[in-house]
């Protein structure tokens, strides 16, 4: 369940407040959301809305001037390094090094979290072996496909298990096949080891029934929720003309897998 | 109002998850450099065509007279070769500093940034990985200028390591507090032009203070507040055994100002990266 009020310890990402500006442009104006554990949450918006913004404060690569952002009561601006061993990222670009193997890319990620060789090895091994890549795990990087690369990626944010997962736009550039398979993968993780995972996505289709949705429009959350909620509180019959709705554009322009 | 969270994780990093974290970095480094074969080729032909081509042609040009730490005449090849070898460091802290920026446009700076071992931490460590590289392209050149005759006592090749060290984090110091600042890949030339090239022409790497001092006393005063030219002159005592103590102290002293600076202009609540709208991956 979704709230904007205080926090409470259930609560495994909340936002408080935050504010964010480019100079004099504006990214974000007052966002506030939390997200409890074991939730599959949707960060709805188009291309500018501010979801890459909101996810280099969450991960503190900018530093939040205005707000708050607490991953599981712990502050990302007061104790990073508390917060940060809790998250796991995938970045929209591609963060790989296409030079070094599977593998190895999997080892210096686990290093970068005081995790040794040997244990590097054992998990890795388990989670590509979920993910169908067990018989990559020595192929360079370069040689994997697109869908491939972002499996490897979500598997490397999983090594050091989080108990946040965010991802933002992660099947861009995917066909459908890989893009569901990712979002499959994604909500098994949610229901099976109660990881909360926060999807940022311009593409509608991608938000199931069961999933929260926060909807981020020029900065601002217009509308926070479970997906039914939201739908009603805008009297729409779905999410995509809730979307429109809100954001005030055509139904058919809400973008989908096409656009 | 903070809450407690058993969220099941130690509050702290111990020592050997910070070892294990370092030799992550290097070990990464490493391998990348392993996988860049051209990258190790050219770092070594340019400071051997310097040596080859352009010593051998200077040689009857310059005479140089016997100075510290030299006790006899030495020949011109013999000369450069200190400079020739904080070069490559220089190109390689350059280089490194062109890789984060490379890195930083293809997100993988991100990936070390986000880590929760503390920023200068990591940024230490990639600065001790740069250095590390630059030693093994020194003592590659350093072997070959061997069989040139540039043969400085073999006690040598060991005083010099730690000079080695020194100076390699100064430069790769450098190098990351100018990736800071540079936005984009192709400002590469831009550091060439506006730091390698004044840096490496105006020190005493290609020619004696006293020489340049009889030419033009006011670069001379800029060679002598050049840290590449303590960088040089450091390696040129240490390759000698010798210690150079103003030039110890000088680089000591911007090692620690580069790498605070570099700190501060990562450090997200400074804010530097977000300032430029640096937005990585986001179209």
């Amino acid at each position: 369940m979704m709230h904007g009020t205080a926090p409470a310890p259930s609560v495994a990402l909340a936002v408080e407040g935050v504010s964010y500006a480019y100079g004099t442009r504006r990214a974000l104006a007052d966002v506030t959301f939390s997200i409890a554990p074991a939730t599959f949450a949707v960060l709805l918006g188009l291309n500018g809305a501010g979801k890459t913004t909101l996810f280099s404060l969450i991960t503190r690569l900018y530093g939040t001037r205005y707000g708050q952002i607490r991953i599981l009561g712990h502050d990302v601006a007061q104790t990073p390094g508390d917060a940060l061993r809790l998250i796991g990222v995938v970045f929209q670009s591609r963060t790989l090094d296409l030079d070094l193997s599977v593998m190895q890319n999997l080892i210096y990620h686990a290093a970068l979290h005081g995790i040794g060789r040997g244990e590097a090895r054992k998990r890795a091994g388990e989670l590509l072996h979920q993910i169908d890549l067990a018989d990559r795990a020595r192929d360079k990087v370069r040689n994997l496909s697109g869908g491939q690369m972002r499996r490897v990626e979500i598997a490397r944010a999983l090594l050091h298990r989080p108990r946040l997962l965010v991802l933002d736009e992660p099947t861009v550039g995917l066909d459908v096949q890989s893009r569901a398979a990712i979002l499959d993968q994604m909500r098994r993780l949610v229901s099976r080891e109660g990881v909360c995972v926060l999807w940022a996505t311009h593409l509608i289709d991608e938000v199931s029934a069961g999933d929260d949705v926060i909807v981020l429009h020029h900065g601002r959350v217009l509308a926070r929720g479970p997906v039914a909620r939201v739908c009603e509180d805008a009297g729409a019959s779905d999410i995509r003309e809730a979307f429109a709705r809100l954001t005030k554009i055509s139904t058919a322009d809400a973008p989908d897998e096409a656009a | 109002m903070t809450i407690e969270v058993a969220s099941g994780v130690d509050a702290r990093f111990s020592p050997l998850q910070y070892a294990i974290c370092l030799t992550g970095i290097v070990w990464r480094e490493g391998l990348r450099f392993l996988h860049q074969r051209e990258r190790f080729v050219s770092a070594l032909v340019r400071p051997l065509v310097w040596l080859f081509i352009f010593a051998a042609g200077f040689r009857q040009v310059l005479g140089v007279s016997i100075i510290p730490p030299y006790d006899t005449y030495v020949l011109y090849e013999v000369y450069i070769t200190p400079g020739l070898v904080a070069m490559i460091q220089l190109f390689n802290g350059m280089a490194s500093s062109l890789s984060m920026v490379y890195d930083r446009e293809m997100g993988n700076m991100r990936t070390l940034l986000v880590s929760p071992f503390p920023r200068w931490y990591l940024l230490s460590s990639k600065l001790i990985a740069g250095t590390a590289v630059s030693l093994l392209q020194v003592y590659a050149f350093l072997f070959i200028a061997w069989f040139w005759e540039i043969q400085p006592p073999p006690i040598g090749y060991l005083t010099v390591l730690p000079a080695l060290v020194l100076t390699g984090l100064m430069l790769g110091a450098l190098g990351m507090l100018i990736s800071s600042v540079v936005r984009q890949l192709e400002n590469f030339a831009g550091v060439m032009n506006f730091v390698i090239f004044p840096m490496f022409f105006a020190s005493s790497a290609l020619y004696p203070l006293w020489r340049v001092r009889e030419g033009s006393p006011a670069l001379y005063y800029v060679c002598q507040a050049n840290p590449f030219t303590h960088a040089t002159e450091l390696i040129r005592f240490a390759l000698y055994g010798q210690v150079n103590w103003i030039s110890l102290a000088v680089v000591c002293a911007c090692t620690a100002v580069f790498m605070i600076g570099a700190i501060l202009a990562y450090d997200p609540s400074r804010g530097l990266l977000a300032r430029r709208g640096d937005r990585g991956g986001a179209a």
